[in-house]
């Protein structure tokens, strides 16, 4: 659906050149929730904005749906724009207008005759759920509001492919689940494929199928959701899972847990068909006591992972077996004294 | 009444309001669009705008910055020749309206741009994301979004103008201003020259409070 080849974007700043995007190559699915991910400044923004030619690359091709859109004039990428959704963090609804009139402009941009105007504007406010809304105007909504009637503006032309571009980060956790919802409920029902930039990891693992960690321009780390948070690859990776999933002790609590714990610390992966607990009940015949002392075990796209750090107490010999025995089935890390 | 030889000021009172009114809206017409389409040019053609250029964003700069301090009682003589050549006379009260609406255009440019670029870049962005074209943007989007605050801006307009105006009689131009300098202070008939004030402060007044309300209902506040 879109394809980034060898993509770089810089930006002149008084006599210093920034480069804001870097030699980025990837490829995003039809009918999937791509999600990008990085902090502020990382470029992901201007990203999201080559796809629709709101920026244009300095180097590289970006092609929507087989359309090389670097290589379209100003005017050319006009229609292909139309084809695009798009949503924004602060809404950026039009204050002079209604609810009905937000979502009908991009209609009549579209050139659509007003009496098939009013029927696509009041079925696309009853998908939102905001019906009742129509004669009001973005100033009376709250913010879950407003992102929903962007949503419906944004789909109003039927675009294949929608982008959000940190669509839920000036909304509250309940209102933030409530968009991603309708998000889902975008791409599942209508099969619009949706690019969702953010820099909030829950986001991703809400809603995302695969997702790409962009870090000063430059994807460092492209997969699948679950392989990305049950085994980050790069620092960068690691601090965002480590945002949303805490089962590994920090240094601070392993210094906590060296303190009351004088046994081995291990620290062993969890995955699913991983057999972790059916080789500690064996434990026992090998002289070993084991503790479970930190850990946590999530589920993702329906599989679980996770990790369990665990005080293994016994002769070293004993020990040594058993964690020959859990490498058989699993990643497992001795702890440094 | 009111120490006013009402028989012989009377219609003179009459012909001057008639002649204000005529001056000041006609003016605030022309100058008022032409000020609309001068600032949206200069709010367009600013960095960073849909029209982004250098070459033209600076020219009408600099020919606003040219225009604009001169008093207008010195720009009713300095462009004396222009207004000859278009209305085809320098004298009366058409003689007027010309360099009335030239005063009003640029300073309207100003209050036009100034109104502009406080709307949100991220409208026009969503706009531009929906494939709408600049002169799409600017012709259904622009003034209504910042449609409250032009309101009043052109609410101040219109009394600078009917100030301007008052100045119309040096050059034969009639209005109030006239009447109260030649038949009140000028004639020591101080009664003559507090009518006429008294008039221009409650059409003064009239404007701003109509303005007022048209720019709350705009606001929806």
């Amino acid at each position: 659906m879109v394809r980034f080849d060898g993509v770089s974007k810089t930006f002149p700043v008084g006599k210093q050149t920034v480069v804001a995007v870097e030699n980025v190559s990837l490829t995003i699915e039809q009918g999937e929730i791509f999600a990008i991910i990085g902090y502020s400044g990382a470029g992901k923004s201007t990203l999201v904005r080559l796809i629709n030619g709101l920026e244009r690359v300095t180097s590289g091709t970006v092609t929507v749906d087989g359309i090389d859109v670097t290589a379209l004039s100003e005017s050319k990428l006009r229609p292909v724009r139309s084809g695009i959704g798009m949503i924004f963090q602060q809404f950026n609804l039009f204050r002079s207008r209604t609810v009905a009139g937000n979502v009908a402009y991009p209609l009549k941009v579209a050139g659509w005759p007003r009496e098939k105007r009013a029927a696509r504007v009041a079925e696309l406010l009853e998908f939102v759920g905001l019906g009742e809304r129509a004669r009001s105007y973005p100033d009376q909504l709250s913010g879950g509001q407003k992102q929903r009637v962007g949503i419906a503006r944004a789909l109003a032309t039927s675009p294949k492919l929608l982008l959000a571009d940190e669509s839920t980060s000036a909304l509250d956790p309940e209102t933030t689940q409530e968009v991603l919802r309708l998000l889902q409920k975008v791409n599942r029902e209508l099969g619009v494929t949706v690019v969702v930039i953010t820099h909030e990891m829950d986001v991703v693992r809400s809603i995302a199928d695969r997702v790409a960690v962009l870090d000063r321009g430059r994807v460092v780390e492209q997969d699948t959701v679950f392989e990305v948070f049950s085994n980050p690859k790069t620092e960068t990776a690691r601090r965002f899972v480590g945002t949303v999933i805490r089962d590994r002790p920090t240094s601070g609590d392993l210094t906590r847990l060296r303190a009351s714990h004088s046994g081995r610390l291990v620290t062993a992966q969890v995955r699913e068909g991983g057999r972790v607990g059916a080789i500690l009940a064996g434990a026992a015949e090998l002289g070993v006591s084991f503790e479970i002392v930190y850990g946590g075990i999530s589920a993702l796209q329906d599989r679980s992972f996770g990790s369990l750090t665990l005080e293994l107490q016994g002769p070293d010999a004993g020990i040594d077996a058993l964690l020959v025995r859990l490498r058989e089935h699993t990643d497992v890390e001795e702890v440094a004294a | 009444m009111f120490g006013i030889d009402w028989e012989t000021i009377g219609p003179l009172y009459v012909r001057a309001f008639g002649q204000t009114l005529y001056m000041v809206s006609v003016a605030m017409l022309a100058g008022g669009l032409a000020g609309l389409v001068l600032g949206t040019l200069l709010y367009t053609t600013r960095r960073g705008g849909l029209l982004q250029n250098r070459l033209v964003y600076n020219v009408l700069n600099f020919v606003v910055n040219l225009i604009r301090p001169i008093p207008f009682i010195l720009l009713l003589a300095f462009i004396g020749p222009v207004t000859l050549a278009v209305v085809g006379t320098q004298i009366g009260t058409e003689a007027v309206i010309f360099p009335l609406a030239i005063a009003a255009s640029f300073a309207v440019s100003r209050i036009v741009e100034q109104n502009l670029v406080t709307i949100d870049p991220g409208v026009i962005e969503a706009a531009r994301a929906m494939g709408a074209s600049p002169l799409r943007i600017i012709l259904t989007l622009l003034v209504p979004e910042a449609l409250g605050p032009l309101i009043l801006g052109y609410t101040f307009m219109f009394i600078a103008v009917v100030d301007a105006s008052a100045v119309a009689g040096i050059i034969g131009g009639g209005g109030l201003g006239d009447l109260a300098i030649v038949y009140g202070y000028q004639r020591f008939n101080y009664p003559v020259t507090l009518l006429a004030v008294i008039t221009i402060i409650v059409i003064v007044q009239l404007v701003q409070v109509l303005g007022n309300a048209l720019a709350r209902r705009a606001l929806r506040r």
